[in-house]
């Protein structure tokens, strides 16, 4: 095995591209077999094509924007892309739609009545500008730096991060951590000593087993590893599918195990239980590389699978058969990590519990398993370092979330709301692509800390819903009208995309590169930002890969050379996990230390009283969050959502497919109206809606009141102690007629 | 030369990357689509089995729109591709009535529209902008009479459909089962 699967892998969490490394640029001597002859790429040298990486989601596939008479035509993928293959998933085929969407925001805005009043005037950049470096230099003068926190969420974050560290906070939070996949990182961390990554270092396309665990593949469209799966189901891999819903990936799936919602760890465990039992774990992978097998043996010795039946409703006969399943197919068996895992509270547990098992399959560092991805290695412009910052978010908490490894975006919220228990309150938010009432659950907190801010400033492509509560809307051009830094991407093979114009900028749109310096420049901070011109950076980066951006407008994407010489672990090989004990830790030590259970147990969970329905919500293929809802292309596809029931619940309340109807939460909190899908595809104590639509926003013309908002009913949470993620399939919802 | 299409229902996963795809390639207008999905759903709790198909004008070797049209814009080019000819096309509505899969629609500029199997790229050597897209590697497009082709092959290997074959039209695209 090669060196670098022994490196730490900090988690790294939405927009992490810029910073690239710094050292190891050594390790490009020689040419890499992959590498392009440009005059080869069939896209190259047609006028009016433009290589882009697409930004509707983080998956962030490169390709080609194509001009049809100069005008916007369509997008298609670069074959030389590994995280497309050369085929976009629908909402990058689609992504000209945020080009031309005409409720775009066209100029910055200044606010001139009370937050949320939604009463702006047109400004020009210079206005905007100095309106936030006033408020900034007073928060720095009055309270310190570190009262401005950053939430974020795509490419153009790096540069507002940047600036933040520069203006002296480290107060950086996305929505990616503790709103989705913090206790998956945290989780595979305290196992591994490494994160699953994204895109996930899942070897699926050559699995013979895969178990998801409520993920629903093919719904949510994380382009190259859908791709993966339908390989390996086109191969004749068993899936085993645990989800209380028929989704599209259980419809592929051998075994579909319509599990009790909240009830996943007792299912774990048991298959722990039945793989160590009947001792069908890897021995000598077991003896070799893990920690705490005999604990662990003795923790899960009473978890049969006559002791999961009632809790999980699966049958004992299914449950040993798959766990032999995953045996007879091992270390070619996965049990995915799941991606938005923040489900009830003990995540990091449950997801821990899948990384027990794959570490018992031995197919960690094994092909069908996970590999070990080559990192690129594209060195950044040295900066000056950043001032220290004297306090960040956990001292508002003391004691808490001792895990997590990143800033957790409601812990911001709560600490800007002024409490008698701490000093620690935020003054200045940024906030970058995120549009935090449909982000962040209990929308109603989030405005609570807003009203407490001196200074809110939000940069974004479209008048989401958090942009009636800015101060300062800073428009964003789309990605298809700008440059942004590389995609610098770890894989099977290392790879740099490029990003460049196709388009001039709509309207008085700008990037964000400009923004963030602009306003660096006036806070004299401009040290921190030495290229006037993005084009110097971007040629500064590839020239450290002997690349240039003439190539890369070229080429689209560079595939690097690699110094690793295998993907997975070699026959026997002798290796140090970055974990205390160097070893995979069954048994953690950090938990233990921490004074958290250090094998996942099984707790019970708050279930719904009589009437109401667990509240789960996910992804459509088509649409990323709520950010495309209002994407002509895409609303055309899919413009509101619904809400599944099964055909007996709806009987009992005289429900009808196609029905208008209310939900209302435990707290009385009521949905916007929301069509019945009246499925067998659904258990009978849950309901379903897919995430990002009801929006309330009406300059969004296309989505405004299409369908309802899952955020708007997620008025409760159960946190993660662990890491500080935000539980949220804890909402129990009724039905209610739609009042006329 | 037979032009067929076959659609792996293993694979599809019901995204509509073809039905944007093909909106983008052939500028369809928004409202409007040449290819669609459809989920079929059978069985009852928890015993379920979901086809996902992904569906376009079938090319029908004997199409009853090419037969019915009076101005004989519906008509058939290489490879048995149907097409309407959009200036002969007086949007009377008869091939609409007549086409059992629902295929076909009144664009905005007055002519009927429907899918060509992008003539325009296979004449180029490409495949279909839906197939070309496609993630999930979920269509095939090629030559029936060429028995080498992807497609002839998965015909011969696969167990296969067609959609409504009561209706005696023979419709060029499969769906592999």
């Amino acid at each position: 095995m090669t060196k670098s699967l022994n490196r730490r892998e900090f988690i790294k969490i939405a927009g992490i591209g810029a910073g690239g490394f710094a050292a190891g640029a050594s390790a490009l001597h020689a040419w890499n077999p992959f590498q392009i002859d440009p005059t080869q790429i069939a896209s190259s040298g047609i006028p009016g094509v433009t290589p882009t990486y697409c930004e509707i989601c983080f998956w962030k596939c490169a390709g080609w924007v194509h001009k049809k008479d100069n005008e916007p035509w369509k997008i298609v993928g670069n074959p030389d892309d590994p995280h497309s293959n050369g085929r976009f998933c629908p909402r990058g085929t689609g992504g000209l739609g945020a080009y031309t969407d005409p409720d775009r925001l066209k100029t910055p805005l200044i606010r001139v009545e009370e937050r949320g009043k939604q009463v702006f005037r047109e400004a020009t950049w210079d206005e905007a500008f100095d309106y936030i470096t006033d408020k900034m230099n007073l928060i720095k003068e009055k309270w310190g730096p570190e009262c401005v926190a950053l939430f974020t969420h795509g490419s153009g974050g790096d540069y507002f991060k940047n600036l933040i560290k520069a203006y002296g906070s480290n107060n950086i939070a996305a929505p990616s951590y503790a709103q989705c996949r913090g206790p998956r990182e945290e989780a595979y961390v305290l196992t591994f000593g490494e994160a699953v990554g994204s895109p996930e270092r899942t070897d699926m396309q050559n699995s013979k087993c895969i178990v998801l665990i409520g993920s629903h593949i093919g719904e949510n469209m994380h382009n190259g590893q859908v791709q993966e799966f339908t390989e390996a189901v086109a191969a004749g891999a068993t899936v085993i599918t645990v989800d209380p819903r028929f989704s599209t990936a259980a419809s592929k799936s051998k075994y579909w195990l319509p599990i009790k919602p909240s009830t996943d760890l007792a299912l774990l465990l048991a298959w722990i239980n039945v793989i160590i039992e009947e001792e069908l774990y890897d021995k000598d992978y077991v003896e070799k590389y893990t920690y705490g097998f005999q604990q662990l043996k003795e923790s899960v010795k009473n978890n049969t699978p006559e002791w999961a039946y009632p809790i999980t409703t699966i049958k004992p006969h299914i449950i040993r058969e798959t766990a032999r399943e995953m045996a007879k197919n091992a270390p070619a068996t996965i049990v995915h990590p799941g991606r938005h895992v923040t489900w009830y509270g003990d995540d990091t547990q449950r997801v821990r519990a899948g990384a027990i098992l794959n570490a018992l399959l031995g197919s960690w560092g094994r092909r069908g398993g996970f590999y070990s991805q080559v990192k690129a290695k594209v060195k950044s412009p040295a900066l000056p370092p950043y001032p220290k910052p004297k306090k960040d978010w956990k001292d508002a908490f003391p004691g808490k979330y001792p895990l997590a490894n990143l800033a957790i975006s409601q812990g911001i919220c709560d600490a800007t709301i002024p409490s008698v228990e701490r000093d620690c309150s935020f003054k200045g938010w940024f906030v970058y692509g995120t549009n935090l009432l449909m982000t962040l659950p209990q929308p109603k907190k989030t405005l609570e800390a807003i009203q407490n801010l001196e200074l809110l400033v939000v940069v974004d492509i479209l008048p989401a819903e958090i942009t009636g509560y800015a101060d300062v809307i800073l428009p964003e051009c789309t990605y298809l009208e700008r440059y942004d830094d590389l995609r610098v991407s770890a894989g099977r093979v290392a790879n740099v995309a490029l990003r460049a114009p196709a388009f001039e900028p709509k309207y008085d749109t700008k990037p964000a590169y400009w923004m963030a310096r602009e306003l660096a420049l006036r806070l004299n901070l401009g040290e921190y930002f030495p290229y006037e011109k993005i084009e110097d950076y971007l040629e500064y980066r590839l020239k450290s890969i002997g690349s240039s951006l003439d190539e890369m407008k070229k080429l689209g994407v560079k595939q690097l050379p690699s110094d690793q010489n295998s993907l997975y672990f070699l026959e026997g090989e002798d290796f140090e996990f970055y974990t205390p004990t160097g070893k995979i830790e069954l048994y953690s030590t950090q938990l233990a230390n921490a004074g958290f259970d250090p094998i996942p147990q099984y707790t019970a969970h708050e279930e719904p009283g009589e009437g109401y329905y667990r509240l789960l919500y996910g992804r459509a293929p088509m649409h990323t969050f709520g950010r495309t809802a209002n994407n002509p292309n895409l609303a055309d596809l899919m413009d509101e959502n619904e809400v599944w029931i099964n055909p007996k619940v709806a009987k009992e309340w005289g429900i009808r497919h196609r029905d208008y109807i209310i939900l209302e939460n435990q707290d009385g909190i009521k949905s916007a109206k929301i069509r019945a899908k009246v499925t067998e595809r659904i258990r009978h104590d849950c309901v379903y809606m897919v995430h990002g639509f009801g929006h309330s926003q009406k300059q969004m013309r296309r989505s405004f009141n299409k369908g309802a908002n899952d955020s708007d009913l997620i008025s409760k949470i159960n946190v993660d102690p662990i890491m500080g993620g935000t539980g949220m399939r804890v909402n129990f919802v009724t039905f209610r007629r739609e009042v006329a | 030369m037979r032009y067929a299409m076959a659609i792996d229902t293993k694979r599809c996963v019901g995204c509509s990357d073809c039905v944007v795809a093909c909106q983008t390639e052939n500028n369809v207008p928004t409202g409007y689509c040449r290819d669609w999905i459809v989920e079929d759903m059978a069985g009852q709790y928890p015993e379920l089995h979901l086809e996902i198909r992904s569906e376009r004008c079938n090319h029908c070797e004997d199409a009853p729109c090419v037969r019915c049209c009076p101005t004989s814009a519906s008509h058939v080019v290489e490879g048995g591709v149907v097409l309407v000819d959009h200036d002969d096309c007086i949007g009377c509505k008869a091939c609409i009535a007549s086409c059992p899969y629902d295929a076909r629609f009144v664009h905005p500029k007055g002519y009927v529209d429907k899918c060509t199997f992008c003539i325009h790229r296979v004449r180029e050597g490409k495949k279909p902008a839906c197939v070309s897209v496609c993630p999930t590697h979920a269509m095939i497009f090629g030559d029936l009479d060429d028995k080498n082709s992807d497609i002839s092959k998965a015909l011969r290997t696969r167990q296969h459909k067609t959609l409504i074959p009561e209706a005696g039209t023979r419709p060029h695209v499969y769906y592999l089962l």
